[in-house]
């Protein structure tokens, strides 16, 4: 390996410390004595005990999980039918509108998104809570759901699924037995990859929560209006563990299945 | 009523199990079959030979139900097939490309068709096992199909096809990637299952001699229409077309104009030589175009002038291949025309006598040939 230059290590120190510096001092104080966010009084663990015992906070966690689980589920439910139908129905009128207009929402202001859900919710007179936020992440994760899975899908040999119809399986059975085990990790990416999206949205929650329901982005910003506390800090910090955690195992996943599509594929190669 | 010799197409009674009627399919506004009509009779070992592309993968896969027929019907066993999904027919095929299961084991692919048909565990066990037997890959039963070589994964896929026991099975390419021996045991072993199960067989196959070993009928295919379907016999030794007679084996063919003389023709064909006599059934015009087909080993050579051949040449030897059971002759006739000449090497060492830059006499007798007219 060649050795970096001192120049490319200061650019490297620099923007990592850009990027995550902001991150570790949050961590760093998370364990902190003190009740002052700014004064380091020794290490402690007492504000993870705090968060435990503060009802508010735990409601927040609860629902945010609720709906962090129910959204991506029904967004990889949805999204990978998409994808699939995108990929495999061919040419039809009206495709390349229908694909565009899947991935539109990857681009489109949040800001926008939430308004117009709600105004649709209220339109529909459906009643602010834990149920219009689960509608509201579902719509704008299963696009990024349906990425990961037609990316897959596109590299998928088609004879594969002939050879289940030849052998008496009806499309459905085909799809369940052949097709889905073997994008299963693109799928399984997807699901993670929805899930800590919802898990950290607040705009889009903020536009769609009621009194009722709130997830934690929203109490943790509402919260530090009133002032950061050390509790918060501790609340964010877990946060920030199981979205490495989602992300990381997500990555991890996908590149193991691209990995093992291209041995696949080279092993096809071999016969050819 | 009896039948010595199984030959169901000549046979006005027998009703074929596939027929394509004036089938035409088009990909945009390429035609790869056009307007083709053939019969596919019970118990047939019915072999496609064509050049790539030509339309063999096509007419299976149409057979199978992937593809729709742009104009025409498919019927099978009387059935129209048209809307008959692929899992609703009595076919398997195998694919050229294999398509076996990436996901799951050897053993499971080939149990995949029989777990469909609610087959019971026991005799599930019992069938797969029998597969993996005649195709000899039961040291791999439990391997995924990226841990075997080529070859085991066709093997794979022909035991995965066979072990629905259809009524018709579609092998497409299905020993290209075996070495000779294992090929032709893999082909003695199709022709025993299809003796025993009276199973019909469409094959394709790029190799001739596969195809005559195995073969009910031929058909010769190029540019999406059948040439010729005959046995391998009449497809060898009569020949419709310059196109058949070129793509079964190797021939020589000599061009020229016909004049009806006896029961046969005399061929001029060469300002200067004298002109070949050959005799066929079929009538050509006085003075019209036609093609003299010969195979290289029905041609003799020799030194000496032969005295009693109906046809004789002149030449010189350009080249000699020896191919062990064969030698092969290359020889120039006086007007620049090549000819090839086979002998079978019965004798070490025969034919030493002969040797580059030979004048020889190429001799055949005027049933050898077949006379076309294009
Ligand atoms: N889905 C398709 N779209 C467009 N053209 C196609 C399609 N499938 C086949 N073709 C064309 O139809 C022709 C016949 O193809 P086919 O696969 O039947 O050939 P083949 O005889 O099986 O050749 P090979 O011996 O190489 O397997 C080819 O020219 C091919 O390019
Ligand atoms: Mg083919």
């Amino acid at each position: 390996m060649r050795r970096m230059t001192w120049f490319n290590a200061t650019s490297l120190t620099l923007g990592f410390a850009f990027l995550y510096l902001p991150m570790v001092i949050l961590v760093i104080y998370s364990f902190n004595e003190s009740k002052l966010v700014t004064v380091w009084a020794g290490f402690s663990t007492k504000w993870y005990g705090e968060l435990l015992r503060n009802e508010a906070f735990l409601d927040a966690a609860w629902v945010t999980v609720q709906v962090a689980v129910a959204s991506s589920t029904i967004a990889t439910v949805l999204g990978t039918m998409a994808a699939y139908v995108l990929v495999r129905a061919g040419r039809f009128h009206g495709r390349t509108l229908f694909s565009g207009m899947i991935y539109a929402p990857l681009v489109m202001p949040e800001v926008i998104t939430g308004l117009s859900l709600l105004l649709l919710f209220i339109g529909i007179g459906l009643d602010r809570g834990i149920l219009t936020i689960i509608l509201a992440h579902t719509t704008f994760s299963m696009c990024y759901v349906s990425v990961v899975v037609s990316s897959r899908l596109v590299g998928f040999d088609r004879s594969l699924e002939e050879a289940a119809l030849d052998l008496g399986c009806t499309p459905f059975e085909s799809f369940r037995l052949v097709t889905l085990p073997i994008i299963a990790p693109a799928v399984i990416s997807g699901w993670l990859l929805a899930f800590t999206l919802s898990l950290d949205d607040l705009v889009i929650a903020s536009f769609t929560a009621g009194p009722s329901a709130t997830t934690l982005p929203i109490k943790i910003f509402s919260a530090v209006r009133l002032g950061v506390s050390p509790e918060i800090n501790a609340l964010s910090t877990i946060m920030i563990a199981i979205v490495t955690v989602g992300v990381i195992t997500a990555s991890v996943i996908s590149k193991r299945a691209t990995l093992m599509q291209q041995r696949d594929e080279q092993a096809a190669a071999r016969t050819a | 009523m009896a039948q010595t010799v199984f030959a169901p197409w000549d046979d006005p009674n027998e009703k074929p199990l596939i027929q394509f009627r004036n089938v035409t399919k088009r990909f945009g506004d390429f035609t790869a079959i056009d307007n083709l009509s053939q019969d596919i009779y019970a118990r047939e070992f019915f072999a496609l030979l064509g050049p790539s592309g030509c339309g063999k993968t096509t007419m299976m896969r149409m057979l199978a139900g992937f593809e729709t027929p742009t104009e025409g019907q498919i019927l099978i066993a009387g059935q129209d097939m048209a809307g008959v999904s692929p899992n609703k027919r009595p076919v398997n095929m195998m694919f050229q490309s294999y398509a076996l299961f990436p996901h799951i084991s050897v053993w499971e692919n080939i149990a995949f068709g029989l777990k469909r048909e609610g087959m019971e565990k026991a005799k599930i066990d019992a069938r797969v096992t029998e597969m993996l037997r005649l195709t000899r890959l039961e040291r791999f039963a439990r391997r995924k199909p990226h841990q075997i070589s080529g070859g085991q994964r066709q093997r794979v896929a022909l035991a995965r096809s066979l072990a629905k026991a259809p009524k018709l099975l579609l092998l497409d390419e299905p020993l290209g990637a075996l070495d000779a021996k294992l090929r032709q045991d893999t082909q003695f072993e199709l022709m025993d299952i299809q003796e025993k199960t009276g199973t019909t067989f469409v094959i394709v196959t790029h190799d001739q001699e596969e195809a005559m070993t195995v073969a009910s009928r031929v058909a010769v295919m190029d540019e999406g229409q059948i040439m010729q379907v005959a046995t391998p016999a009449v497809i060898y030794e009569q020949p419709n077309s310059v196109y058949v007679a070129d793509f079964i084996g190797d021939v020589n063919i000599i061009e020229g104009a016909a004049t009806p003389q006896g029961d046969g023709y005399d061929i001029a064909w060469a300002e200067g030589q004298p002109v070949l006599h050959v005799k066929t059934g079929k009538s050509f015009a006085p003075g019209q175009k036609c093609f003299l087909a010969i195979r290289p080993e029905k041609v003799g050579i020799s030194a000496e002038e032969p005295t009693d051949a109906a046809n004789k040449v002149q030449g010189q030897i350009i080249d000699i291949a020896y191919l062990g059971n064969l030698s092969t002759y290359h020889v120039q006739l006086a007007d620049g025309t090549m000819m090839k000449a086979q002998i079978a090497n019965t004798r070490r060492l025969s034919r030493r006598s002969l040797t580059w830059e030979d004048h020889v006499w190429l001799s055949w007798t005027d049933t050898a040939p077949v006379l076309l007219e294009s």
